[in-house]
C-alpha cells in the first residue's frame, strides 16, 4: 500500500509536466504580439512603432524558442514565481492568494450538502424503486443535469434578487445580492480592526465576533452555492441510487432478510454501507464538478473568487494568470484523484493495491 | 428493432424522443421557418463552417416567421417586447430571438454532431491501434491518453478555444482535442476483449491483414455500444459548448441559444418597478437549451436501462 502510494506520488512530477507542457503549448498559439500587449500599459510605449514592439518581444523573451520559453516558465515555478497577472494587477500568486479563499468557501458549503442529500435521496429512490418517490427524483436529477447552469444561475437571481427582494422583511436586508458581501461589510472586512484567518468571510466573521456580516455573507452565498451544487448533486444521486439497487440485489443482503432483522437494520447497517463505496469516487468528479462550476457560477454572481479571475484573465489573454490557474487545477485534480483511490482501499478491504 | 420498441413503450423516453424529432425538424426545416435574409441557405446542409450567413441575426425592423426580413436595420439597444413583427421579442442590438431561437437549433445540432463524430472517430482510430497491437504503441499511447485525461476537460476546452480565438470551428477544436481521450479508453478496453474471440485468432492464422482484422473482425464488434454512449453524449457537449458561447466565445449576432442568453445578461433585471421587464430574453433561449438536452438525457436514461440487463429483469 505504502509502496504504491509512493510510487504514484513518484510519478506525479512527470505527470504534471506533461500536463503543464500541453498547456504552454495550447498557449503558444498565440501570436507573440498578442501575448505582448499585456505588458504593454502605457500609450507611450507603442510611440517606437513595430520596431520598439520587437525590441518588447526580445525582451520578454516571447520569440525565444517554446521549449527555452518552456523551462525558464518551470523554473520560475520551482521557485514559486508564476509571474505578474496584468488582471489581477497583483503577481499570479498574490492574486491566487486573495482569491482562493473566496472560492474554497463557495465550495465548501456547496459540498457537504450535496453528498448529504444525495446520499439520502440516493438511498429512499433505490429502496422505493419505481414507486413514486423514485420517479421523482428522478424528473428532478435528470432535470438537474439537464438545466445549464448559467440558465439556473440567471433565474434564481431573477427571481430571488429581482422579485422576492422586494418584498423581503428587514432581517434579510442584502441578501441574495450579487458579490460576496454587501458594501458596509467590505469596509469593515477591509478596516484595520478585522482579524483574518482563513480569508473565507462567514469564518472570520465568527471569529471576530461579526455576526452580521456572517448572515450577511451567508445570504450572499445561498444562491450561487445551490447554482453550483444543483448539477453536481444531480448525478451524485445518480451514482447513489444505482449503487444501492445494486447492494440490494446481493445475496448477503437476502441472507440479512431471511435471518429476520428489521428493513432498517438490512438497510443502514448491511446494505447502505456496502453501497457508499462508489460514493468516494464520485467524490472525486464531486471535487472537479465544483471547481469547473465556479467558472460560470462566479461569473453570473460576480463573486470574486478563482472562476471568475479564469474567464476575466482568460478573455483579455492574461497568459501568466492562465497558466498559474490551470497548473493549480489540474495538481488539484491530480492529487484528489489519489485521495480517491487510497480512501479506496481504506473502505474496501476487497480491493488490493498494487 | 428491439430497442426502439423499448424506447417507445417507456413514456419518459418517448417524451424524450418526441422532443427530439421537434427540435430535429425545427433544425431541418429552419431555412423555410425563418428565411435568411442572406442567400447561402437554399440546399439543406448547408455547411455553418464555410457559410455563416444564414446564421448571422437580422437586425431589421420586421422579422416574422416564415418571410425574409425586411425593413431598415435597426440597431436598438434595449429589448423590443414580442410584438406582431417580431413573434419572441428582439434582445439586445435588435436581434431577433425567433430568428436565433429556429437556427439555434441547427447550430446546436452542427455542433453536437460534429464534435461527436470526429471525437468518437480519433477515440476508434487511437482505441483499436493501442489495443489491437497493444506493446509499446499501446503504451505510449495510453500515457498520451492519461496525460490528457489529467485536465478539467471544461475549463481546459474554455482555455483552450479562448487562446484559438472567437468562433464556432475553434470551439469544435477544442472540444475535440479533449474530448477523444474518453472514447480511446473505451475503445480500446472493448478491442482487448474482443480481441481475444476465436473467430480473431482463425483470422490471423488464415493470413489476414492486420487492417483487414481491425475493420473486418475487432472493430464491428466492440463499436455498437460505444456508439449508443457516443451518441447520447451530444446533449452533454452542447450543454457545455452553450456555456462557451454564454461566456462569448462565438463570434457576435450568430445564432446560438447561449449567445442569445449571454447578450441578454445585462438586461436580466429588467427595470427597478418591474424585474420582469424583459423575460423573454432569458425564458425562450433558456427554454430551448434546456428542452434540448434534456431530451438526450432522457432518452440516455432509458438505453441505459436497456442495457443493464438486471435492471430490465427488475422492471417486469
Amino acid at each position: 500500500m505504502l509502496a504504491y502510494i509512493g510510487r504514484r506520488l513518484m510519478f506525479l512530477p512527470v505527470i504534471l509536466l506533461g500536463a503543464t507542457l500541453i498547456l504552454f503549448l495550447m498557449v503558444q498559439q498565440l501570436d507573440p504580439y498578442q501575448r505582448l500587449a499585456l505588458y504593454i500599459n502605457d500609450p507611450s510605449q507603442l510611440k517606437g512603432g513595430k520596431a520598439q514592439l520587437d525590441r518588447l518581444l526580445d525582451k520578454h523573451g516571447l520569440n525565444d524558442p517554446w521549449f527555452i520559453q518552456y523551462g525558464r516558465w518551470v523554473g520560475k515555478l520551482a521557485g514559486g514565481n508564476l509571474g505578474w497577472s496584468e488582471t489581477a494587477k497583483d503577481t499570479v500568486v498574490e492574486g491566487f492568494k486573495s482569491r482562493f479563499p473566496a472560492t474554497a468557501e463557495l465550495a465548501l458549503f456547496a459540498f457537504l450538502p450535496v453528498i448529504v442529500f444525495a446520499i439520502w435521496l440516493g438511498v429512499l429512490s433505490a429502496v422505493n424503486h419505481n414507486k413514486f418517490i423514485d420517479q421523482l427524483t428522478r424528473m428532478v436529477t435528470i432535470l438537474g443535469y439537464s438545466l445549464p447552469t448559467f440558465v439556473l444561475g440567471l433565474a434564481l437571481l431573477l427571481i430571488f434578487y429581482g422579485l422576492a427582494r422586494q418584498s423581503l422583511p428587514p432581517l434579510f436586508e442584502g441578501w441574495f445580492s450579487p458579490g460576496r458581501m454587501s458594501t458596509w461589510a467590505q469596509h469593515i472586512v477591509n478596516g484595520s480592526d478585522f482579524q483574518r484567518f482563513t480569508g473565507m468571510t462567514t469564518v472570520d466573521a465568527a471569529l471576530n465576533g461579526q455576526w452580521r456580516i456572517v448572515w450577511d455573507a451567508l445570504g450572499h452565498l445561498i444562491l450561487p452555492v445551490i447554482t453550483l451544487s444543483y448539477g453536481s448533486w444531480a448525478s451524485m444521486l445518480r451514482v447513489m441510487r444505482s449503487s444501492m439497487l445494486d447492494t440490494l440485489r446481493q445475496d448477503y443482503v437476502t441472507t440479512a432478510r431471511a435471518k429476520g432483522l428489521s428493513e432498517r437494520v438490512v438497510i443502514n447497517k448491511h446494505a447502505r454501507r456496502n453501497a457508499l463505496i462508489p460514493i468516494a469516487t464520485a467524490t472525486g468528479f464531486l471535487v472537479v464538478g465544483l471547481l469547473t462550476g465556479v467558472v460560470i457560477t462566479e461569473t453570473i454572481f460576480n463573486y470574486p473568487g478563482l472562476g471568475s479571475w479564469l474567464v476575466q484573465a482568460s478573455t483579455q489573454l492574461d497568459v501568466a494568470a492562465v497558466l498559474g490557474l490551470l497548473t493549480f487545477v489540474t495538481a488539484l485534480y491530480i492529487v484528489v484523484n489519489l485521495m480517491v483511490d487510497i480512501v479506496y482501499v481504506l473502505i474496501d478491504p476487497r480491493i488490493r493495491l498494487t | 428493432m428491439n430497442i426502439l420498441r423499448l424506447l417507445l413503450k417507456n413514456p419518459l423516453s418517448l417524451m424524450g424522443l418526441i422532443l427530439l424529432l421537434t427540435f430535429t425538424f425545427v433544425a431541418v426545416a429552419a431555412p423555410w421557418l425563418a428565411p435568411p435574409l442572406r442567400g447561402g441557405a437554399e440546399s439543406w446542409i448547408a455547411l455553418p463552417i464555410f457559410d455563416v450567413k444564414p446564421f448571422q441575426m437580422p437586425q431589421q425592423e420586421i422579422v416574422k416567421p416564415f418571410e425574409k426580413p425586411r425593413g431598415r436595420d435597426v440597431f436598438e439597444t434595449t429589448p423590443q417586447p414580442p410584438s406582431e413583427n417580431h413573434w419572441l421579442g428582439t434582445t439586445e442590438e435588435y436581434y431577433d430571438i425567433y430568428y436565433g431561437m429556429v437556427w439555434g437549433a441547427r447550430s446546436a445540432f452542427q455542433l453536437g454532431v460534429i464534435i461527436v463524430a470526429i471525437t468518437l472517430l480519433m477515440g476508434v482510430i487511437v482505441g483499436s491501434v493501442a489495443g489491437f497491437f497493444g506493446g509499446w504503441i499501446d503504451e505510449i499511447l495510453m500515457r498520451i491518453v492519461e496525460i490528457f485525461l489529467v485536465f478539467p476537460q471544461l475549463i481546459a476546452i474554455f482555455v483552450l478555444s479562448v487562446i484559438l480565438g472567437r468562433g464556432m470551428d475553434n470551439v469544435m477544436i477544442a472540444f475535440i482535442t479533449f474530448g477523444w481521450t474518453t472514447y480511446a479508453r473505451y475503445i480500446r478496453g472493448e478491442v482487448l476483449r474482443v480481441k481475444e474471440n476465436n473467430y480473431v485468432e482463425a483470422a490471423k492464422a488464415s493470413g489476414a491483414s492486420n487492417f483487414h482484422m481491425i475493420f473486418k473482425h475487432v472493430l464491428p464488434n466492440a463499436i455498437f455500444p460505444i456508439i449508443v454512449v457516443a451518441s447520447l453524449d451530444i446533449g452533454n457537449v452542447v450543454l457545455g459548448a452553450t456555456a462557451l458561447s454564454f461566456l462569448g466565445l462565438i463570434p457576435e449576432g450568430l445564432a446560438d441559444w447561449g449567445q442569445l442568453i449571454g447578450v441578454s445578461r445585462n438586461w436580466l433585471l429588467g427595470t427597478a418597478g418591474n424585474p420582469f421587464e424583459y423575460w423573454y430574453t432569458i425564458f425562450y433561449p433558456g427554454l430551448a437549451i434546456s428542452l434540448f438536452v434534456l431530451s438526450w438525457n432522457l432518452l440516455g436514461d432509458a438505453v441505459r436501462d436497456v442495457f443493464d440487463p438486471r435492471l430490465r429483469a427488475s422492471r417486469r
